[in-house]
């Protein structure tokens, strides 16, 4: 395993999105750039965000949880 | 910005010895001094105390971009910082007895030292709990051409200086709090493209409304509350033993931020607005989706990981926000409803 820390970086948000952050681009199946307005971005993951890729917090909202509840 | 008109003798007396050198006015700060302490003995509530606190915005103005024809020197002079710690002990006692009430019971993270998860955990709990009538969705719905000049109006006191509150904090932070919060800032500042700046973005949103854009250009329209929600930040902002009470501010800030703004696009679209005047609300709703974790949980939660006796100053400035400015939207929303002005009664209504 290589010891430097990754060029980009992906954090795993608990009941939200994934957060990431370095060197990377985003880009549509056929490889055209999707918009991007900032260096980090929120990537949705709940599925109910208006403005997919990106979160825009409606995951606060459909009570997304990325635990199955405890049994 | 221009000294606005006062509001009472204490603002009065004020703006009567800024235009002097610092160093000729002793006299004139020390009977300053004493009317403000006969005032906080008699007002009611400091919150909405619109002498007070007009009084206090221009002292931390000196702070900020400064007031024409006021001399810099006065930034630091002794007698006048004085005055203004006279004003900010009563009213941070306001702002935790207020912040207290609007928040109940917290149920805290159990055993020492909160883990950052932990602290953003209950942040985001919160949030979500808020439940005061909803601004953003009488803007969205119902507010009219006018109403929506008066929200620009109590929004620009602060907006126009946007994130510049915070960021006195970031040399009060080291390690992973610092960095979340220069990540943020960054952002707020436009990454480097001054025309994106979220300042610059909401001058647009008023120019596009055909509203004066300059900083400060509304002070003397808006209610003593919309003051103090921006002194509250400055409080929090310039003195570092608050350090923790403004990284909870901008967390609950940020957490609060994302839905509204939605919501508040939807109302300038409603009135034909294109997106060069939505703009400002659409980039903070995807902008706060990214803030609101990093603020949660590097930025409040990781102060807390490395100072763990800060939780409770988190918390404060977290639920500060939620009580004075739960107070503003329930203020303006009331004067709607009640098919007035949300400014004060002095002022004809929005330009």
């Amino acid at each position: 395993m290589n010891q430097e820390p990754a060029e980009s970086s992906i954090v795993v948000c608990p009941d939200g999105p994934l957060i990431v952050r370095g060197d990377f681009e985003i880009v549509t199946p056929s490889g055209e750039p999707v918009p991007r307005e900032r260096k980090t971005v929120a990537l949705c993951r709940c599925g109910a965000s208006a403005i997919k890729p990106y979160c825009d917090g409606t995951h606060k909202m459909i009570k997304f949880r990325t635990e199955p509840p405890a049994s | 910005m221009k000294i606005p008109e006062p509001r009472g003798p204490i603002s009065t007396a004020l703006f009567g010895v800024l235009p002097e050198e610092p160093g000729t006015a002793g006299n004139t700060l020390q009977a300053l001094h004493r009317m403000i302490s006969t005032r906080l003995a008699a007002t009611p509530d400091i919150i909405e105390d619109d002498d007070l606190q007009l009084t206090l915005f221009c002292l931390y103005e000196l702070h900020y971009s400064g007031l024409e024809g006021v001399s810099d020197d006065w930034e630091w002079a002794p007698g006048l910082i004085q005055v203004r710690h006279l004003l900010e002990g009563p009213f941070e006692a306001a702002l935790r007895q207020a912040a207290a009430e609007a928040a109940g019971e917290v149920e805290l993270p159990a055993g020492a030292g909160a883990t950052s998860d932990a602290v953003a955990d209950v942040l985001f709990g919160l949030a979500g709990r808020d439940t005061g009538p909803s601004l953003s969705r009488f803007v969205a719905k119902k507010a009219s051409m006018d109403q929506l000049k008066e929200f620009l109006i109590h929004k620009s006191i602060y907006q126009l200086k946007e994130a510049d509150p915070h960021t006195f904090a970031i040399p009060r932070l080291s390690g992973r709090p610092k960095a979340a919060l220069v990540e943020i800032q960054a952002d707020e500042y436009g990454g480097g493209r001054p025309e994106r700046m979220h300042s610059a973005l909401f001058a647009r949103t008023m120019r596009g409304l055909g509203m004066a854009d300059e900083y400060g250009a509304y002070v003397d329209a808006v209610p003593a509350l919309s003051l103090a929600a921006v002194n509250m930040m400055s409080l929090f902002g310039l003195n570092r033993r608050l350090r923790g009470a403004i990284t909870g501010h901008l967390a609950m800030y940020e957490m609060t931020s994302s839905q509204p703004n939605r919501l508040y696009g939807n109302g300038f679209r409603r009135h034909g607005f294109d997106a060069g005047v939505t703009h400002y609300f659409d980039e903070h709703v995807e902008a706060d989706a990214v803030h609101e974790q990093i603020a949660g949980r590097d930025l409040a939660g990781g102060l807390v990981e490395a100072e763990p006796h800060l939780l409770a100053d988190v918390l404060f400035g977290a639920t500060a926000v939620m009580a004075v400015d739960g107070r503003l939207s329930a203020h303006i929303l009331q004067s709607w409803e009640n098919g007035k002005s949300s400014l004060r009664a002095a002022v004809p209504a929005a330009a």
